[in-house]
């Protein structure tokens, strides 16, 4: 229930997903809400240059907005700025392509519009804010992001017990269809066999274990995203388009030996 | 519905930009009472641009020739160029007059949201343009948003083993407003970008 339920007008904090050009100059702007989930609304006149709300209405920014409720498409009236987030992240391409995935998975991940998706908008304004704070390899806080918002959306992996059989030891390979990691008795054929630091890199990021995840290695960090990735793609029916330009902060990327799942 | 013809043309002119079905249906007989040479001018103008009108070779600029106008004319300073979205921004710009360079059309941004990467746009061309030395300079004027400010960023990148002169266009307050209604936004970057003043 919204706090004005009655009146046409409703007022919502939320972060930009994406904004889309609708007619001569407004915008069809999509943004994920802290209390009524994802809304799709028009700003009108936005891309004029004097308009004084294109800007707050950029992607990745923290907004403060005010509704007004039509029968198609609400409109955006007023809009204030909490944290623009995309001002750091524009001036470093690797942190922009990292955040632009994040904003694609929210979108995917929050299927029904209007519908309150809370914890996603939380974990969002906080990858975000750990993103543009720039004290991790964008790589990871983007897999940490992924790893976490699957598992609100309800399909955490299991990682620190083999999904068949729930031992805890010798945990081999990781079983995309299966859901997780499966030790050697269990292994399926076409499992991917990560390397055991990979697991728990993996591990580490699901639980926020930050110490851990940034002392882990080049190659490790590789297989962790082609695993997410994989594991991401395999749950969502249309994948996620920005996941194919992020890019690597350090030069050296290490081969990922991975298998279809 | 009308018959055949007439509906085939309202249904056609509904598919341009910005024309409903109600101006359409009003284009269409605005048509029919019209001058049969005003339609002809028409027509012959709408099958020129498809025939006649091509991408400039070097800047993917709109051309009649293999090269456009700007490219061909040598009193342009070929040192300079200026990187810009679409060929729009190359007449916004060109109204200023300000500018005597070349330009460089990218046909869009950087939106990996939209599945465009870097390797969707003229950027090769761009590199092969930059590699043989004559140009010093590169003004990044793509739009002033998000993406825009991601893909100059990128270039800007790509750009920097060839030591140019690499600029970005200012950001800031629009000429014939008050102050106090700046978003913060465009505000903080106009303080970012100020400039001495000399007098």
């Amino acid at each position: 229930m919204r706090d004005n339920a009655g009146v046409s007008l409703y007022r919502d904090e939320g972060i930009v997903l994406r904004t889309q050009k609708l007619g001569e100059a407004d915008r069809i702007v999509t943004v994920l809400t802290r209390r009524t989930g994802r809304i799709r609304a028009a700003a009108k006149g936005v891309r004029k240059t004097k308009s004084r709300f294109g800007a707050r209405l950029e992607p990745f920014t923290h907004v403060d907005l005010q509704f007004y409720e039509r029968r198609s498409l609400d409109l955006i009236t007023q809009a204030e700025t909490l944290r623009p987030y995309g001002e750091p992240l524009v001036t470093d391409y690797p942190r922009y392509t990292a955040g632009t995935a994040m904003l694609e998975t929210a979108e995917k991940l929050t299927a029904e519009e209007k519908e309150p998706a809370l914890r996603q908008f939380l974990l969002l304004l906080g990858g975000l804010r750990t993103l543009a704070d720039g004290a991790h390899d964008p790589r990871l806080v983007l897999d940490a992001y992924l790893l976490r918002s699957l598992s609100v959306a309800g399909w955490a992996p299991a990682l620190d017990e083999c999904v068949a059989c729930g031992s805890r030891n010798r945990l081999r390979a990781f079983a995309i269809a299966a859901g997780g990691a499966m030790c050697g008795n269990c292994r399926r054929p076409g499992a991917a066999t990560p390397a055991p630091p990979t697991l728990e890199l993996m591990l580490a990021l699901l639980r926020g274990d930050w110490e851990h995840a940034d002392g882990s290695q080049p190659r490790h960090r590789a297989e962790c995203s082609g695993l997410v990735a994989a594991y991401l793609q395999w749950h969502l029916e249309h994948g996620i388009r920005s996941l194919r330009h992020v890019e690597r902060e350090a030069a050296p990327i290490t081969t990922i030996d991975e298998e279809p799942g | 519905m009308y018959e055949g013809v007439v509906q085939n043309l309202i249904d056609e002119l509904g598919r341009l930009p910005g024309v409903g079905p109600k101006s359409a249906q009003r284009i269409a007989f605005h048509l029919l009472a019209a001058d049969p040479a005003d339609v002809e001018r028409l027509t012959k103008a709408l099958r020129e641009v498809k025939d006649k009108v091509r991408f400039c070779r070097t800047c993917g600029n709109v051309a009649e020739e293999d090269e456009c106008r700007i490219c061909r004319d040598p009193r342009r300073d070929p040192a300079v160029i200026c990187v810009v979205e679409e060929s729009k921004d190359v007449v916004a710009i060109e109204k200023t007059r300000e500018f005597r360079g070349r330009y460089h059309v990218l046909g869009g941004a950087i939106s990996p949201i939209e599945g465009v990467g870097p390797e969707d746009l003229r950027i090769r061309e761009l590199m092969q343009r930059l590699a043989d030395g004559t140009v010093t300079e590169l003004i990044l004027a793509t739009d002033p948003n998000l993406e825009g400010e991601a893909t100059a960023t990128y270039l800007a990148r790509l750009v920097k083993p060839m030591h140019l002169k690499v600029t970005r266009l200012a950001s800031g307050l629009p000429v014939g407003g008050d102050l106090e209604y700046a978003d913060e936004v465009t505000l903080g970057r106009a303080f970012e970008g100020r400039r001495l003043l000399d007098v």
